[in-house]
């Protein structure tokens, strides 16, 4: 299996602080990974060394293969991101948005074009094209920011709170373009509050204070935890947390 | 007093929108209900509030808090309800012990006079009442705004959103707060988009697009769901999603955490059967079909389809 995160004792410090602590994990190719935790546990930290955009006090991680200290472009060119709080601009048309994105993840102009209407047919966006992303249905917003992040098919797609806020229908189909481009293998990476979403992640890691307290498959974590769904397996972990937010 | 909230015909439009926030609502809270208001991002729940709380006039319509009329009778309403907005709106720069003080005197009380009611909530911050409200945490920021809303000892209290962004455990622990807010006879009506926290109020409204889908207690909406309703899992739970979803047997099928939520065009054992020998044919392995009752994230699927 094809090793596409890996990561060895990665800590970020600020002063006296530890806002992650020594993570160690491993994800592969295709997997759908859920990255969970309390407000305040270090998970944003953690996603943004990840991601190449915050450099860790200590340890190391490997990211598609490039080292997140000294290959930080790289990096960023071979994952997707998204989140319910930032992901398209508004006031752009749908076509904007989409050669806006392109061009930051460094996808040529024709290229651009190309994948750019591609993904307008496969949407059924055609005659939105011209429109404000403000305009469109929040259904269709989401849609199109993931496929916005997968654009230049990225190896990994970080994915922070994406279904916030989102109405229950809405989130579903939201899953059902996950488990697809897992199915393409892409590999997902992702953080929720949603603990029947934690259900749909082949592993799941759940983090407290900083630090990694549990990375097993949902069932193994149900049994070891002896918890009959993720909710009870989470407030069992995250009750005993020290900090919040 | 019996009705503690009123809207009458409520519709409310903003700009040039063609479509209203908030369309020809009406409903009635009773006084000391804790009455929520259920449904995602954009369905009119920040518009209803900001009109109750006399922030924003309707285009239509009518409402009244505690007898008030949310347009002639502001002022009384501004003194007797409290507001938690869904965004921190708090002093960032001064401390929270000062803030409390400052919203206190705002209402002519004072902290010391209405202490009681926000005691077992105000003791959790209190190790931290000289920090700047800015420099709180998120869980301590909800805390401490809490507090505010209650200092004046008000008769209703809105709250918008109190558990957005807010993880599991916290979640838990704010709903056992406005339970114990609850026993002390105030008025509750709280929004959120997480459909596990209905069950929580005393009644709901189920609320899309600025449009009541339902107003009723969690039980009753359960009750009215008019099919039997399914659990099932396999081995591959994709490849089992993809297979239901195309299936003439099936009328509905949602992920729902590691099972998939189905219903049957037709009802009875038969039906099941059918399903497990088509299933079994195409090479699903493990199996698990089950009988179950739904929940309220169910029903609100079933409304936001019809």
């Amino acid at each position: 299996m094809e090793t596409v995160i890996k990561t060895h004792e990665l800590t970020k410090r600020y002063g006296d602080f530890i806002a992650a602590n020594a993570i160690s994990l491993e994800v592969y190719k295709g997997e759908i990974f859920g990255f969970l935790g309390a407000n305040g546990a270090g998970k944003t930290t953690a996603m943004r060394m990840l991601c190449g955009l915050s450099t860790p006090s200590s340890g190391s991680a490997e990211i598609a293969g490039y080292d997140i200290y000294r290959q930080t472009e790289q990096v960023k060119k071979n994952i997707g991101y998204m989140s319910q709080k930032f992901s398209l601009y508004e006031d752009l048309t749908v076509m904007e948005n989409i050669r806006f994105f392109g061009g930051i993840y460094g996808l040529g102009s024709k290229d651009i074009r190309l994948k750019g209407q591609a993904l307008i047919k496969q949407l059924g966006l055609e005659s939105e094209e011209k429109k404000l992303v403000g305009s469109l249905p929040l259904g269709w917003k989401q849609k199109l920011a993931f496929s916005v992040a997968i654009l230049h098919s990225p190896k990994i797609v970080f994915l922070d709170e994406p279904t916030g806020g989102v109405d229950p229908l809405t989130r579903r189909q939201f899953w059902d373009l996950i488990y697809e481009a897992a199915d393409r293998g892409i590999t997902i990476f992702v953080t929720t509050h949603y603990m029947d979403e934690a259900e749909y992640c082949g592993r799941l890691s759940i983090m407290v204070d900083g630090n990694v307290k549990a990375l097993d498959t949902p069932s193994a974590l149900k049994e070891q935890y002896h918890a009959t769904s993720m909710d009870d397996v989470f407030y069992e972990l995250a009750r005993g947390a020290k900090r919040s937010e | 007093m019996m009705e503690a909230i009123v809207l009458d015909h409520i519709t409310k439009t903003y700009g040039k929108e063609k479509i209203p926030a908030v369309n020809d609502v009406s409903l009635t809270v009773k006084s000391g209900e804790l009455f929520g208001l259920i449904g995602p991002d954009g369905a009119g729940k920040t518009s209803i509030f900001r009109m109750l709380t006399t922030l924003l006039l309707p285009d239509k319509g009518s409402a009244s808090v505690n007898g008030h009329d949310i347009v002639r009778d502001y002022r009384q309403i501004r003194n007797t309800v409290g507001y938690m907005p869904g965004k921190f709106s708090l002093y960032q720069d001064l401390s929270v012990e000062e803030n409390l003080k400052f919203f206190a005197t705002v209402f002519g009380t004072t902290v010391e006079k209405n202490y009681d009611l926000i005691r077992e909530i105000y003791v959790q911050i209190e190790p931290f009442r000289k920090r700047r409200a800015g420099k709180l945490s998120g869980g301590m920021k909800q805390k401490l705004a809490l507090c505010c809303a209650l200092i004046h000892q008000p008769e209703v209290l809105f709250l918008d959103e109190p558990t957005t962004g807010v993880d599991p455990v916290s979640r838990k622990e704010f709903w056992e707060m406005l339970q114990r807010i609850k026993k002390k006879n105030i008025t509750i009506m709280v929004s959120t988009p997480y459909m596990d926290e209905a069950s929580q109020c005393d009644r709901i409204a189920l609320i899309q697009h600025g449009n009541i889908l339902s107003v009723e207690t969690p039980s009753a909406v359960i009750r009215a769901y008019p099919q039997q309703l399914y659990a099932i899992r396999s081995e591959d739970i994709y490849k089992l999603m993809k297979s239901l979803r195309s299936n003439p047997l099936v009328d509905s099928c949602h992920s729902f955490g590691e099972y998939l939520h189905i219903t049957l065009s037709e009802q009875g054992m038969r039906a099941e059967a059918a399903l497990l020998a088509g299933l079994a044919a195409e090479g699903h392995g493990n199996v698990v079909l089950k009988e179950i009752i739904p929940g309220i994230e169910d029903c609100f699927i079933r409304l936001l389809k019809n």
